[in-house]
Formats: structure tokens, sequence, C-alpha cells
């Protein structure tokens, strides 16, 4: 059984058909991307499974409990941690109190403690800077603090949006070596990307979608190597 | 001579500003966090104030309670209406465009107004006095009891919400939704609880106005929430809509104008200079005393 599970997943915006007929589904312990170019449904994607979108048709499951017709803020609870695009910290609120908001269902107070623990040993960056208001925080820093917030409800699951999104190459590869930590110490990870190299480093299995279908699925070592993928989204 | 007078003068409108200040604040309060969170001007504010006052008249009538019970009781009735209203009026209408959810706005408050007046007739009706009307003369400035206990009960309610909201679980959630109600839905938060939570808070401390004001002119009628709902919203403007020290800020410097106009021009002025007010401000500094100008960093 898989981790989780999407089968016939349709999703509009309005009369827009965002989504079209699209299963996919992400095994226990494994790094699983979503790739393609702007617009393929990427982001739509990661925003049904976690609630905030609505499948007007089909079935998502996760751990083998249904999941479809819930909304996000239990989702949460079941172990799926959503880390969206565009970061969306609490620019309002300091770093420490951005982090305590990821872990809002949790109600162990020693148990928070360990987590917030475990997410300034991800990020020490955020430690020197945990009374700080998040919003005069660089992008990248925004970005780790977004990561660590969706950390903090210590997911089975967790959905990372673009977590490369406008960052200077140096930091694309320190998050993208944190993720494979956080990989490491038992999290799944579906991770939606457009920087499709290195995505596809990382990951074990691979979805490239496109106008809001699945064009092309595989195990990442076969995609890099595949001609169709090198031409279209590795520049070569 | 004419000094002393003057210094005399302007220290009483400052005791009589404040005083009524601190009604404005309670009732700008509502405005601002039911904005910060729905980016709605909920013009029933004003009106449930008014729903208050007599929920406070009736608890002291017909039961003979003292005055930290009526107060209760009026936060109490009007707690459960704000959340009553938006779960009805508000809530279905949460995804449609503002100027619909804007107009209902004003149908509530024209409900409220007249099924009061429908069911309690116009007539105004005297309030009891809740407390004895003691005098107190400063060095010439007049501080009434009623004054001392409208101001501290007004201070203990904002410090009470101000805690609310910086640490508890609750008040932490209504600021993650009033920042950003996707992202507070991804951490788990329930949205609708929280804004239900935050029209109780909001119309709540209307309630505790209206029993205060009940107290301060010892008359109430049903539509005597309009003119300080006004007020009130220009405070909250004055201040930063959406802000809470804001909206607190405002309504004491708004009700500190309002005295010395009265106290110096005439008090015919007096709405008149809370109406400038508020064209200064949207002139030069639209986002108010408080407000900032938001940069997304990209």
């Amino acid at each position: 059984m898989s981790m989780l599970e999407l089968k016939d997943i349709n999703v509009y915006y309005g009369s827009i058909h965002a989504i079209r007929d699209m299963s996919l589904s992400v095994e226990e312990g494994q790094i699983v991307s979503l790739i393609g170019a702007n617009g393929a449904g990427k982001t739509t994607t990661l925003r049904t499974i976690s609630g905030l979108l609505r499948s007007k048709t089909g079935s998502i499951d996760f751990m083998g409990e249904p999941i479809t017709k819930k909304s996000a803020e239990y989702i949460v609870r079941d172990g799926i941690s959503h880390c969206p695009e565009g970061r969306r910290v609490f620019a309002n609120m300091s770093v420490q109190e951005n982090l305590e908001m990821g872990a809002f269902t949790r109600k162990d107070k020693k148990e928070i403690a360990e987590s917030l623990e475990i997410v300034y040993q991800h990020f020490p960056r955020l430690k020197e800077r945990m009374k700080q208001m998040a919003g005069t925080l660089s992008g990248g820093e925004q970005q780790m603090l977004a990561m660590g917030r969706a950390l903090m409800s210590k997911p089975k699951l967790l959905l990372l949006d673009e977590p490369s999104m406008g960052l200077a190459p140096i930091l694309v590869k320190e998050i993208f070596n944190i993720i494979e930590e956080i990989h490491k110490l038992g999290t799944t990870v579906l991770l939606v990307e457009q920087n499709a190299r290195m995505a596809l480093a990382i990951s074990d299995y691979s979805y490239v979608l496109e106008t809001g279908t699945i064009y092309l699925k595989g195990e990442a070592q076969k995609l890099i190597a595949s001609e169709e993928i090198r031409k279209a989204y590795l520049g070569g | 001579m004419m000094d002393g007078i003057f210094v005399l003068q302007f220290g009483q409108q400052l005791v009589n500003g404040i005083s009524l200040g601190s009604i404005y604040a309670l009732i700008a309060l509502g405005y601002t966090m039911v904005y910060g969170i729905m980016k709605l001007i909920n013009f029933a504010h004003g009106d449930i104030y008014m729903v208050g006052a007599y929920a406070g008249f009736f608890a002291a009538t017909a039961t003979d309670l003292p005055f930290i019970a009526c107060i209760i009781c009026a936060m109490a009735v009007t707690g459960v209406l704000g959340i009553v209203v938006e779960r009805l009026a508000y809530k279905p209408l949460r995804h449609s465009p503002k100027i619909a959810i804007l107009t209902t706005a004003i149908g509530v408050s024209l409900f409220l107004e007249y099924t009061t007046m429908l069911i309690l007739s116009p007539q105004p009706r005297t309030f009891p006095q809740l407390i004895n009307n003691t005098i107190y003369n400063w060095g010439g400035i007049v501080i009434s009891l009623q004054q001392i206990i409208i101001l501290v009960t007004a201070i203990v309610l904002m410090i009470v919400l101000t805690y609310v909201v910086n640490y508890t679980k609750m008040g932490k959630a209504m600021r993650a939704v009033s920042y950003d109600p996707d992202a507070a839905q991804l951490m788990g938060i329930n949205v609708d609880k929280t804004i239900s939570f935050t029209f109780f808070m909001g119309s709540s401390l209307a309630g505790a106005a209206g029993v205060l004001v009940g107290i301060y002119y010892n008359s109430i009628e049903p539509l005597m929430g309009i003119m300080p709902g006004m007020k009130a919203f220009i405070a909250a403007v004055l201040g930063g809509i959406g802000i809470i020290p804001g909206a607190m800020t405002g309504g004491i410097i708004l009700g500190i104008v309002e005295a010395m106009v009265s106290g110096f021009i005439s008090s015919t002025f007096r709405d008149a200079a809370a109406f400038a007010i508020l064209i200064i401000i949207l002139l030069i500094k639209p986002t108010g005393l408080l407000g900032k100008n938001e940069h997304e960093k990209v």
C-alpha cells in the first residue's frame, strides 16, 4: 500500500480545468518529485492534497484512510504538512512564534520543545534569529522558516512547494541538502520543483506534469537519463 | 488669570475626553479585530453596542444585579449575538465580492435597530444608576466616580484583550488567520472557529461599552448605536484599521479632540471635528497613525 494515493483527480478554478484525471502515489520513505513548467498544475496538486482545494472527482487516500473530503486543518493532524509556495510565513510574528504556530495541533509541551530543537539543528540560522520578526528575514531565511514551521507538526509526509524559488544557487544547494537530511530522519517528501535537475538528483521517483496531466513518470535516475527529459527540462 | 482658567478648562476637558475616548476605544476594537480577520467593516457593530446597553439595562432593572454582573451579562449577550450574526449573515458570503458582505452588514445594522424598536419600543429608557454619582473635586477639575469606573473598566478589558491576543493559543490563531488564512489552515487552525471567536471578543467589548454609556448618559434608545458606531469606526481608521493598539490610541485621541472642541469652541462642532479627523487622516496617512505600508519581500 502506498502512503499517499491520488486517483482520478480533477480540479477546477472556476471554468479553468487545472488538473485532469490525475493519479499518482507516494511510497513511504521516499522522496517523490513533481516537475514541470509553470502552470502545469504542480502547486494545485499539492493544495488539493493538503485540503485547500477540492477535487471534483476521484479519491485521495493517506495511510489507507480517505482524506478526500477532509478540510486542511484536519489533514495536518493526520500527518501531512504543507510548506506552501512563496513561503507564506507570518511576517508579523517572530521566528519562534512562527515555529510555534507550526505545532498548533500538538499539545505536549515537552515534545514540541524537542521538535523545536530538531528544527534549530536543521536550520542553525533560525536559532540565531529566533526573536526577530519573520518579515525582516531574507528570502532564504524565510524559506528555512517555512520549512521549519512545516516540520513542527512532526509530519509523516512533507509537501514542499518550490523551496528553491528565487534563491541564490548556493542557498538552493543548502536547502536541498537540508531536504535530504529531513528525509534521512524518516520523513517522506513530496517535492514540487521547477529546478528539475536538482529535484531529480535527490528524488527516488518523479512525475513530469504538463498542462494538468502526468506526462511522464518513472524512477528519477531513469528520467535523468532519458533523452526527452534532457531536452525539455534539463536544457540539453 | 485667563491662563489659570484656560489650564483648568483644558484639564477638565482632558478628563472628560479620556473617559469618553475609552468608550470609543472599546467599540473601535471590535471594528478593527473584525476588519483584521475578514477585511470587513462591520457596520452592524454600533448596533451590537446598542443591544449591549439594553442587555445591561434589563440585567439591572429586572434582577437588580450589581454593576460588574450587568457588564458581564451584557458582554455575554452581545458576544453570542456577534457569533450568530457572523454565522447567519456573513459566513455564507465569505467568498463573495466584498460589496455583497458590506451591504449585508448595513442590512444587519438596520435589522437590529428596527427589531429593537419593534420589540422594545422606540422610546428612550432611563438607565438605572448602577454607580453612585459621587463627584470629586481635584484642584478645580471635577471627576465623577462614574468616569473613573468607566476608565478602569475599559483599561481592564483592554489589558485582558491584549493578553488574549498575544499570549493565548486562540489569540495566536487570530493573528495567523488575519495575516494569511490559507497558511493558518495549513497549521491546523480552524478558520471558522477563529472568526467566531473574533466576533465574540469584539462584540462583547461593544456590549461592555453599551453599559458604560448607559451609566454615563443615563439614557438608552434603539438608534443610540449609529453615531458612536461611526465615531468608533473613525477611531479605528485613525489608529490604523486592523491594528489593535491603534484602535485604543485612536479612540482616546478622538475622545480628547471631541471634548476639547466642545469645551473651547462649541459642542455643535463636536461631530464635525470627528469627521474632519477622518478626512484629514485619509488624506495624509490613509494607513492610520500606527499603520505601516507593507512591502512583500521577494
